[in-house]
């Protein structure tokens, strides 16, 4: 039987879901995203990963939710009928059952998961740097050697979307057809 | 913390995952189906956490750390995208988006 507050969390998380796939109101639906967001940093803290569950609330749950609830409170998106797509929620439904289905079996009753590597509990927490620790210092360590290149590149991806959103946002009436 | 497998964390994901997949099917309001895209991307980081804490690497954990960057550039330039279309059109419901098929 895992912890009381996986379980607690788990369910949040999941619940929160739900309520950002099902609610008709885009509003609500984000309120639902962030809680959701919350549930998975708090999953985070759980594995012992403080650092990405503090950054998953600071840029996901704050930043990113924050800029979607512009959009959706500047846009006015007001669904015209109402209803769901009968065929699209049907297929929909299905699928859902079906890869939760495959998924359950596949982590808990197929045992391909303990030939990877489950212990029932994680492993001891180790104070070496090169290994998991909970300390913000490995990371830094790793970005800085191990993924240098991919740091720069993420920096200057960062650089291109500023530049894309600025000439996206811009208003062109040339290209009005 | 000290009794969940990683057969839970990999459970809690994978449904998360599946979730958001169902949204992107079956909503058409875009925005939605872009928030239930990120719910997707969240489930994945959730899982590489988990491999990460219990092989005791620090690497799965690092590439979340990017996973994060490369979203929230993403979001930026999505959601600019769905203004420009909604200025031009006047809607984001998918269905009403049908000139190509048209």
């Amino acid at each position: 039987m895992p912890d009381g507050l996986f379980i607690f969390f788990a369910a949040l998380t999941l619940g929160a879901a739900l309520l950002l796939v099902l609610s008709r109101n885009a509003v609500t639906s984000a309120m639902g995203m962030i809680l959701a967001l919350v549930g998975v940093a708090a999953d985070f803290f759980l594995l012992d990963a403080y650092f990405l569950g503090v950054l998953q609330v600071l840029v996901y749950a704050g930043a990113v939710m924050v800029l979607f609830l512009f959009i959706i409170m500047l846009l006015d998106t007001e669904d015209p009928t109402g209803a769901y797509p009968w065929k699209t929620a049907a297929l929909g439904l299905a699928t859902f059952f079906l890869l939760a289905a495959g998924v359950l079996w596949l982590f808990h009753w197929s045992g391909a998961v303990s030939a990877v590597k489950a212990g029932a509990t994680p492993p001891e927490l180790s104070t070496n740097p090169a290994e998991f620790t909970t300390a913000a210092k490995s990371f830094g360590r790793l970005l800085y050697t191990k993924y240098l290149l991919p740091l720069e590149i993420a920096g200057f991806l960062l650089l291109v979307a500023l530049v894309g959103v600025v000439s996206l946002s811009k208003d062109n009436p040339e290209s009005n057809a | 913390m000290e009794n969940t497998s990683l057969a839970h964390h990999l459970i809690l994901a994978g449904l998360l995952f599946v979730l958001g997949l169902t949204g992107v099917l079956m909503r058409r309001n875009l925005l939605v189906v872009y928030m239930c895209l990120e719910l997707m991307l969240a489930a994945a980081t959730l899982a590489l956490v988990a491999f990460s804490r219990f092989n005791r690497t620090m690497d799965g954990a690092v590439l979340v750390f990017f996973v994060i960057t490369v979203a929230a550039a993403e979001v930026a330039v999505g959601l600019a995208l769905i203004v420009a279309l909604f200025r031009k059109r006047g809607t984001v419901q998918s269905d009403a988006l049908t000139t190509l098929r048209d």
